[in-house]
């Protein structure tokens, strides 16, 4: 039977390291992609996901399972992010999220030569363009409206974990999410209309 | 119910998160407002695009990275014993810098209080700085020299 993530931590504590060994490898991928979801370079993301890993293990002497391990990870995830983006923002302001991205760039759609004209790459490019537009309008909410769309999505996370993870009341937390995906409902409209 | 308070519970319903009560109350409202029915669509069919977002990989070096950084943080720590609060070692470090200082300092300073021991040297030294006749041994052996002394001196000789 698989420990809990209480267990793991006070294995850590104990000065356990396969525990921590386990603890990586299960929140190392929700981690990354948490963090690149947010910060959008995946250098930037893995190494906020370390630095997350070594605040939990620095701390791992004074832990107290007073809150879900989750809501703590998370919690310090969150706001290494906010911090990065903060840190970041004359050049997140610099870069117009209309223009086409360079080809390479992470939402840039794949370069098409003749011998991509084939139907199969034709819906690759449509896809891989859906995915950019999807990503730039996630990207476009509030740091701390694109965090809770993110956890509330991608982490499956309750309200009220969600909540004490922004530092805020659920109330508080549902309102932010009813704004950001108001958002998300205008700047997805085309595509939700061409999925009907 | 209004549109308005119908926002911090239409999530929840899109979710299948919501009381019974709840959900009683939202589906009351929706069969009447259109707005809202419409609004409830959007938010699921923006949940199915979110899905569409690919994940990525941590890439195959990252656990070696991870280690490393543990591995410095490690090293960083291992002298931290000793210095457990860095204030209190600077103060400990000014209080023993304080005390050499004060250790390589002269008992007195000149024109300052004397003890009677100092004092009683002092005018030792004094006297024996006004005979510089003790400062060459050929005229000690020569007794004559005593006649060069000044009155004064010749006087304090007897005494002697």
């Amino acid at each position: 039977m698989a420990r809990s993530d209480v267990q793991l931590m006070l294995g850590v504590k104990a000065g356990d390291d396969t525990s921590f060994e386990v603890l990586l490898s299960r929140y190392r991928s929700p981690l990354v992609n948490f963090l690149y979801r947010m910060v959008r370079d995946r250098a930037a993301a893995e190494d906020l996901s370390q630095e997350v890993f070594l605040r939990v293990y620095r701390a791992r002497r004074e832990y107290a399972p007073s809150a879900k391990f989750t809501t703590w990870l998370f919690r310090i995830a969150t706001n290494l992010a906010l911090n990065a983006i903060r840190d970041t923002r004359h050049r997140q302001l610099e870069s117009s999220l209309d223009e086409t991205p360079a080809p390479g760039a992470e939402d840039a759609p794949p370069a098409m030569d003749v011998a991509d004209r084939a139907p199969g790459a034709v819906e690759r490019l449509m896809i891989a363009e859906r995915a950019a537009r999807i990503r730039r309008a996630v990207y476009a909410l509030s740091a701390k409206q694109r965090a809770a769309v993110l956890l509330h999505k991608y982490q499956d996370l309750d309200y009220d974990e969600i909540a004490r993870i922004l530092d805020c009341s659920e109330s508080a937390l549902k309102s932010l999410l009813f704004r950001a995906y108001e958002t998300l409902r205008a700047e997805l409209a085309p595509l939700i209309g061409e999925g009907k | 119910m209004s549109c308005e308070k119908l926002e911090t519970k239409l999530l929840g319903y899109v979710d299948g998160r919501i009381s019974d009560a709840a959900l009683y109350e939202v589906e009351a409202h929706l069969g009447a407002c259109a707005a809202c029915r419409e609004r409830v669509a959007g938010f699921r069919a923006v949940r199915g695009l979110l899905d569409e977002l690919p994940g990525i990989e941590a890439s195959p070096a990252f656990d070696a990275g991870l280690r490393q950084r543990l591995a410095a943080e490690s090293s960083r720590n291992w002298f931290a014993w000793l210095v457990p609060v860095p204030r209190l070692a600077l103060a400990l470090s000014f209080l023993l810098i304080a005390a050499v200082w004060i250790g390589s300092r002269p008992a007195y300073a000149p024109g300052s209080e004397m003890t009677p021991v100092a004092q009683k040297t002092e005018e030792e030294f004094r006297m024996i700085q006004d005979l510089p006749v003790l400062e060459d041994y050929d005229v000690l052996s020569n007794f004559e020299v005593l006649s060069q002394l000044p009155p004064a001196r010749r006087n304090k000789q007897r005494d002697l």
